[in-house]
């Protein structure tokens, strides 16, 4: 189906199912619902999970960074949506609370920011790929 | 909600593409998992493996019990580790492994005790897991710990427990329950996300009472709503709201016409969409929603187009004429890029189009036909066909569409639909027959499908002989003898065999073509030609067919075939003749044996209604005449719906239907036996006419077998004086011989014991007599009927409760329809008017004007005024009313 998913989330049905969906480089991202639901909701969902992993990624949005950093695309997921139920659609806060991974377990949150989270994130991804 | 998906486009097979899970397998990765009871933990290590778990189990691996519990306990053992992002790994690998309850208590000490960590990440995940894995007993012990978490003020924490709560509502409801007070005071916090999820809980917890929903949705609507998504929840719990109160009165339509300027989309379309589907909303209502979203279909995201689209075409399913303004929106969509939102335009555009634009319409369509997939072609399709019957004039240039676009590439189902349209178009339009008739003529000249060819034969024998000119399409179906495959050759000898036994001027042409078709390869197409040819008679000449072999040719053969086939069988064997007369046509029950061999059927409890027969008057029909006995009584003038006579959960469940007849009444008992253990014979009802004196015993047809849950009928025929609406009460007992049914094998013990079941008693009432047939213009039918046959008295009804109360008495008392909607009575009105219209049995109209008045403060008086096709009916109406 010719589409143009990379500029621009587009739309269609499938069954009785909704899909939104975005393409970038060799990935695509889907987000589905049921067909009474609002789609620009699943657009917002779809745009806070296409961003924080960009974010996470530090932009180097491909397959083989995904498959490389496959754990902090688990934790996006799972700060995002749990069993369904929205939790977040804010990029920059669900990329805050995957990267906080590595930081010091006795600071609060609100002190930590995004690019020390991703530097220590760096750190980590580069450590276990020489393991 | 959502679920979010990666789809990993990653082939195994491609060496070019380098993935650190190449080659991973299962069984591999369960090994390095024991690096998990080192002593010395190795975090990222640890990591590492947990991330290849996740990945085999997000391919679509499974693990089986015993490898799930082993690396279960393995990944216990990671507590140890103070790493953070090893603990969060691990959260993730509990959440996906679901460990039953006895694992389970490993692990609770240790996410208890991160639950009341400083670390607020480790607060909200571990209160996630432990909800995911809780049971109720455990639920119990930390649900002080969620309830102080709703109200915390992290905000991550609070959400994580108002999320948790949301699902333990599905299974641990009460204890969800008891947190009310909390979940209400975090509708109040001042984080965006705290309220929205509150919110969804709250309503989760209250929804079962309208009042509390009603008082929770006014508040918010006057308070402030933080984020979208909590917004969009509210219209939606507002719009139940408004749904669940009488219409009239919309104090909510106020604050979703406010949404409709929010500054977030979401929020804008929520409330367009909420405000088209209030029921019974008016255009005035919709006009601001509609507007809205004419703006979203010229927007440059594909997502807020199709959003727009959708819901407009569920809106001009009621509503056309409110859609007609974005009609010129809608017509630039058709060229979209996105094929979906191009189809439910036009999809859109033929429900809402006029006739002036329908030729407009066409031509666009056409060059969007080519390019979408084919099950959007079968949609369009579909509706091009609604829009022909609802303007019949216009066949012309949609048939040539569907015509020009059945000649052009397309899958089976596709081309079914087109030709299906197109045979719906011909029954129903009468002009377009020949048109169509003739396109579909070109059609089989090229069809690549059997079926559709053998089914247009078939179709073309039925309507062609009708025709003015026959003969037009005997050439084409001639060239089908030559041309095509086996099967078609011979839909083909019979329809030409039809077009001769019908129109006895075609008689000797169709003798030399079927004469050819003696030297056919194939054995069924001489077979059919050689019986044709020796039957049709005449022998070349302009005959008539005798009506015996028109009927034995091409009438239907009502026969079930697995009952045919059963005949047959047992003719082979047998010396006998073959008779088809004998042949039963009643579908007998399967033997208890080959029902019950497909697995344990649950018992669908003692309450299982009788489902299995058939509930409209075409079934009835069928039904009826094909039990002899009762198909030479004619075809029943009416036929109720299914009344119970017994209560519910009972051991035998038993409903009748009345049918009535000129001169019979039939009641059809449909019973169900609803015991595993046992199997009824010779089951039938014994009834008391001793209360219908005008009513005399014909016959009982009983049934033979009825075994457990096979929904079986038993009827009995009473005969009454013609023409003369009798009444009567009667008293059933349900007569039959039990047998013990052995539950291992399915089989009925030998002997049975005799045994009866009281049923309650039925009555035949006039209003049975009586068909409830609606028309559209009282007056016109009024004035119609000849004055002179018309019947005025007034009866006094004495004290009613009120005024629609005794209009419905009437009503149903008569059994007649209400006409233009006068059935409804307005209230504190103290008189109306009510017309009524009917059938009654002999088929007489009869029309009746009723004038209710409000005499005393509760006495009600009534005048009829009665009109029929004959004087007696209007008699006999007026009786009815003055004895019931």
């Amino acid at each position: 189906m010719k589409t143009n998913a990379r500029t621009e989330a587009e739309i269609t049905m499938f069954d009785n199912y909704i899909i939104v969906y975005k393409f970038i480089q060799d990935l695509h991202f889907f987000v589905t619902g049921g067909d009474d639901e609002n789609e620009l909701i699943l657009s917002a969902v779809l745009q806070g999970f296409f961003d924080s992993v960009a974010l996470l990624l530090r932009n180097n949005v491909d397959k083989r960074e995904a498959l490389e950093n496959l754990d902090l695309i688990f934790l996006c997921l799972d700060e995002i949506v749990e069993r369904g139920m929205i939790l977040e659609t804010d990029a920059n806060v669900i990329a805050g609370k995957v990267a906080v991974n590595s930081m010091d377990p006795a600071a609060p949150l609100s002190e930590q920011t995004i690019s020390q989270a991703l530097a220590t994130a760096r750190e980590h991804l580069t450590r276990t790929l020489f393991q | 909600m959502a679920q979010p998906l990666v789809k990993k486009d990653d082939d195994r097979d491609d060496e070019a593409e380098y993935s650190p899970f190449m080659g991973i397998e299962k069984g591999a990765v369960l090994q390095e998992a024991r690096v998990f009871n080192d002593p010395q933990l190795d975090p990222r290590r640890c990591s590492q493996v947990i991330t290849k778990l996740l990945y085999l189990l997000n391919q679509g691996e499974t693990f089986t019990k015993v490898e799930a519990t082993e690396v279960f306990f393995a990944v216990t053992k990671l507590f140890q580790s103070k790493d953070v992002g090893l603990r969060r790994m691990l959260y993730l690998m509990i959440k996906e492994l679901s460990p039953s309850a006895d694992e389970v208590i490993i692990v609770t000490s240790s996410l208890m005790k991160d639950m009341n960590s400083k670390t607020d990440m480790y607060r909200a995940n571990a209160i996630r897991v432990l909800c995911r894995i809780t049971d109720g007993v455990l639920l119990t012990q930390i649900e002080r710990y969620l309830k102080q978490a709703i109200v915390d003020k992290n905000p991550v924490v609070a959400s994580a427990a108002l999320v948790s709560g949301i699902h333990l509502l599905q299974t641990n409801p009460e204890v969800v329950k008891r947190w009310s007070n909390e979940v209400q005071e975090a509708v109040q916090s001042r984080a965006a996300l705290v309220q929205f999820h509150a919110l969804a809980l709250l309503h989760q917890i209250r929804q079962n009472d309208r009042l509390a929903v009603s008082k929770l949705v006014t508040s918010l609507t006057r308070g402030t709503v933080r984020s979208p998504l909590a917004q969009c929840l509210l219209i939606r719990y507002t719009s139940q709201s408004a749904s669940n109160s009488q219409g009239g009165d919309r104090p909510f339509y106020d604050f979703l016409e406010g949404c409709l300027r929010h500054k977030a989309e979401m929020v804008i379309f929520e409330a367009a969409r909420a405000i088209t589907e209030l029921s019974g909303v008016t255009s005035r209502e919709l006009t601001p929603a509609i507007t809205v979203l004419q703006l979203f279909l010229s927007s440059s995201k594909p997502v807020l187009r199709f959003a727009a689209v959708r819901t407009l075409n569920k809106v001009a399913m009621t509503h056309p004429m409110a859609v007609t303004n974005c009609n010129i929106d809608m017509e630039s969509l058709i060229s979209d890029q996105n094929r979906s939102i191009a189809t439910l335009a036009i999809t859109t555009l033929l429900k809402t189009g006029n006739e002036s634009s329908v030729d407009r319409l066409m031509k666009q369509i056409t060059n969007f036909m080519s390019d979408i997939a084919d099950e959007f072609k079968i949609v369009v399709v579909e509706a091009i066909r609604s829009l022909c019957l609802k303007f019949p004039l216009k066949y012309r240039s949609l048939m040539n569409f569907l015509s020009n676009i059945l000649r052009e590439e397309g899958g089976f189902e596709y081309k079914k639909a087109i030709v299906d349209s197109i045979v719906i178009l011909i029954r129903d339009i009468p002009d377009a027959k020949e048109n169509g008739l003739l396109h579909l003529c070109e059609f089989i000249e090229d069809c690549e499908f059997t079926y559709l060819s053998t089914q247009i034969l078939h179709f073309l024998g039925i309507e062609g002989p009708k025709t003015s000119d026959p003969s037009k399409y005997i050439r084409y179906i001639y060239n089908r003898v030559h041309l095509e495959n086996a099967t078609v050759r011979a839909a083909a000898v019979s329809t030409l065999a039809k077009f001769g036994a019908m129109v006895d001027a075609l008689k000797p042409r169709i003798f030399v073509l079927l004469r050819r078709c003696l030297f056919d390869s194939d054995d069924e197409v001489r077979d059919r030609a050689t019986l044709y040819l020796n039957t049709l008679g005449g022998d070349g000449e302009v005959v008539e067919t005798d009506k015996g072999v028109k009927e034995f040719l091409f009438g239907a053969l009502d026969i079930p075939l697995v009952n045919l086939e059963t005949s047959l069988r047992n003719y082979e064997a047998s010396e006998d003749a073959f008779d088809i007369n004998s042949v039963p046509k009643e579908v007998k029950s399967q033997p208890l044996a080959e029902k019950k061999a497909p697995g344990k059927k649950q018992p669908t409890g003692l309450g299982a209604p009788p489902a299995a027969p058939p509930t409209t008057v075409d079934a009835y029909e069928r039904l009826l005449s094909s039990i002899p006995e009762l198909a030479s009584l004619g075809k029943p003038f009416k036929s109720s719906a299914p009344t119970e006579l017994t209560e519910a959960e009972t051991e035998y469940a038993v409903n009748v239907v009345k049918h009535i007849y000129d001169r019979h009444v039939v009641f059809q008992y449909n019973c169900t036996n609803t015991i595993p253990e046992q199997q009824l014979e010779e089951v039938s009802v014994v009834v008391d006419s001793s209360d219908a004196e005008e009513f005399g015993f014909v016959l009982s047809k009983p049934l033979r077998s009825l075994p457990y849950d096979s929904p079986g009928q038993t009827f009995v025929v009473f005969e009454k004086p013609e023409g003369v609406p009798a009444v009567g009460k009667f008293s059933n007992t349900l007569k039959f011989i039990v047998k013990e049914v052995d539950p291992n094998t399915g089989e009925a013990d030998e002997d049975g014991v005799d045994d009866e079941y009281q049923l309650e008693e039925l009555e035949v009432v006039s209003a049975d007599y009586m068909q409830k047939v609606g028309i559209s213009n009282f007056r016109n039918a009024w004035e119609s009927l000849d004055a002179d046959l018309e019947r005025v008295d007034e009866y006094g009804l004495g004290p009613r409760e009120s005024l629609a109360e005794a209009v419905n008495a009437v009503i149903s008392l008569l059994g007649m329809q209400p006409c233009e909607g006068t059935e409804a009575v307005p209230s504190n009105s103290r008189s109306h008017t009510c017309l009524l219209s009917g059938v009654f049995i002999g088929n007489t109209r009869v029309l009746a004007r009723l004038q209710f008045g409000l005499t005393g403060p509760k006495e009600v008086a009534m005048k009829l005024a009665v009109r029929s096709d004959d004087i007696a009916v209007s008699d006999a109406i007026h009786e009815i009313v003055a004895s019931g």
